[in-house]
């Protein structure tokens, strides 16, 4: 009898293992194909290119080898050096739009009344098209007859910054428009965040007398870090890819003020027609991004406290 | 409960009020500038009212004349809703299969899908654009839907409400004598029905909202999508500011609607999943 069993379902849990390994395949087959074939295949081509000097127009038996000279030859390029720098410096919107994001969130969550009328408000010019924004930021910037300088002066300001015109004052512009774009994501997640931090926590400091500062930097801050790092990590890794708003609000002008990775990575790419030469900006750009991703991944454990 | 109302939050609700409409003045002077005549536009103090009306003849220049809009929401429209469709169809599956098939090698797939989540879009444009090219889809609305569609982070959200699923509905079925196929579509997919209206949603406004893609894949202006017909708009008609704003308005309106409709997925869809587009 029991034998019997044992030799009934041995090969049905053999074939349901199949059925299970088939099921499977079949199902994560069409994501698994497209991945492959628009991600993963490019990647490694991009790596390849990255040691020739080939253009993409010219035809496969055209590709010469080159080995590492468009590495040397990046670290050399005053436009890709500014372009990084710029990137570096853009990394400030982060804990900028951060800081405002959690103290929008703390109090939208407990301080206020028509608190998702507030969220929707606020998260607006996060779903907004960037190309739309981009152009209205045009106008509202515009050094003589924007609406911006036109208050500043109609203030008592007589040579307000010329914006984006102004090589000085381009990036700080762009950083003010990613901060407005970005500050609505932030604070929903935050918000997310603060909902779940148990009340008791708050009621028992209450009784204890703390004020709402101390509320704030020993109970809310603390609770929130792992948030606070999440979006600090996502936050970089996507002002490293911006590339939509630079094209569209500057063009990376005026002189190089603003251009970015990502920008000087398209012209090469696509106007420059230097495919091997911008293939080794695409791996600088992805190396970047695989840094944040490793630091992150070494670092959560030490600096969040949960 | 018992609501009484305090005035330090009445005070608090009325400057963040405030400063929620000082965020969303750009809006409402593309808005304003919209319906005025030309002259109107930079006049100071700003008419955030119109004194003068011109709302028909600026959106009728915009909708009717030599920039054909209505050819540009059309492709937006048929690129938009065939990348949503597909990309929630082949994520979902994918994510059933991460969460609740048993497979070899799920596991390490798994981490491979995540692992193409890290490389920036830009970096990989010149490959998938001969790769487009050698399939003959390169200047065409279907490979801009193939390059918008997969994507790990649509599988990687939606594994997390798949996984929310309790293994014993699934073995219920299965006792019936349900196949992995009857399982998807007749028992997980109607119970992560809504999470999978958020994250189509998401990948709408995404793909609208997108950029890059149609910069690079598409070349033909009769196949050009609104983000880059506004932009054309925009450098062409140089001083026509109204006509320029009335085409910004007209991109954003269909993301307005659906993020008015959808208001409550969206935003609970970013907060449980954490993305970013």
């Amino acid at each position: 009898m029991n034998t019997k069993t044992s030799v009934k379902t041995k090969p049905r849990k053999i074939i349901r293992e199949r059925e299970e390994n088939l099921a499977g395949y079949v199902f994560i087959a069409p994501m698994m194909i497209g991945l492959i074939v628009l991600t993963i295949i490019p990647t490694i081509i991009t790596l390849i290119l990255s040691f020739t000097e080939w253009s993409f127009i010219a035809g496969i038996n055209k590709i010469k080898f080159n080995g590492l000279e468009n590495y040397v030859k990046l670290f050399k390029d005053q436009v890709f050096i500014t372009s990084f720098r710029n990137n570096l410096i853009l990394l400030l919107v982060v804990p900028l739009q951060l800081i405002l994001s959690l103290v929008i969130a703390v109090i939208v969550d407990k301080y206020v009344y028509f608190k998702s009328l507030l969220k929707v408000m606020f998260f607006m010019p996060y779903i907004s098209s960037i190309v739309a924004v981009a152009i209205v930021f045009q106008l509202l910037f515009h050094p003589s007859f924007g609406p911006i300088n036109q208050t500043l002066k109609a203030l008592g300001m007589a040579n307000p910054p010329k914006w984006l015109a102004d090589i000085h004052y381009a990036l700080p512009s762009v950083m003010i428009i990613m901060i407005w774009v970005g500050i609505g994501f932030s604070m929903i997640i935050y918000l997310a965040a603060l909902q779940a931090i148990p009340r008791d926590l708050y009621e028992s400091a209450e009784i204890d007398g703390a004020s709402t500062s101390k509320k704030f930097w020993k109970i809310t801050f603390p609770l929130v870090s792992p948030t606070t790092f999440f979006l600090l990590v996502t936050g970089l890794i996507s002002s490293f890819k911006a590339f939509d708003i630079i094209k569209v609000l500057t063009n990376g002008g005026p002189a190089y003020s603003t251009s970015v990775v990502t920008h000087y990575l398209y012209n090469t790419a696509f106007e420059g027609l230097k495919t091997g030469y911008a293939s080794s900006i695409a791996m600088l750009l992805f190396g970047c991004v695989l840094l944040i991703t490793v630091i992150q991944l070494y670092g959560q454990k030490k600096w969040v406290n949960y | 409960m018992k609501k009484t109302y305090n005035s330090g939050k009445i005070v608090t609700t009325a400057l963040m009020l405030l400063l929620g409409l000082v965020f969303l003045l750009p809006f409402l002077w593309m808005i304003s500038a919209s319906f005025k005549p030309e002259v109107d536009v930079f006049k100071y103090p700003i008419e955030w009212i119109p004194k003068q009306w011109q709302v028909y003849q600026n959106y009728k220049e915009v909708w009717m004349g030599q920039h054909n809009f209505a050819l540009f929401y059309w492709n937006t429209i048929k690129v938009t809703l065939l990348t949503t469709v597909v990309s929630v169809g082949v994520s979902s599956m994918a994510a059933y299969a991460f969460s609740h098939v048993h497979f070899k090698g799920r596991d390490a797939l798994f981490v491979v899908v995540l692992m193409t989540f890290m490389v920036p879009n830009l970096s990989i444009t010149v490959p998938q654009f001969m790769i487009l090219k050698w399939l003959h889809l390169i200047d065409s609305h279907v490979g801009l839907v193939l390059v918008g569609s997969f994507s790990a982070l649509g599988t990687f959200m939606l594994r997390q409400f798949f996984m929310g699923i309790h293994k014993d509905y699934l073995d219920a079925a299965r006792m019936d004598g349900a196949g992995q196929y009857r399982l998807f579509m007749g028992v997980a997919v109607p119970l992560v029905k809504p999470a999978l209206v958020t994250y189509g949603i998401l990948r709408f406004i995404w793909t609208w909202n997108d950029y890059s893609n149609p910069l690079i894949f598409i070349r033909s202006p009769q196949l050009e999508t609104i983000q880059i017909g506004i932009q054309k708009f925009a450098s062409e008609s140089g001083a026509f500011y109204s006509l320029i704003m009335a085409g910004t308005v007209s991109a954003i309106i269909p993301l307005l609607l659906i993020f008015i409709i959808g208001q409550k997925q969206v935003i609970e869809g970013i907060a449980l999943g954490g993305v970013k587009g």
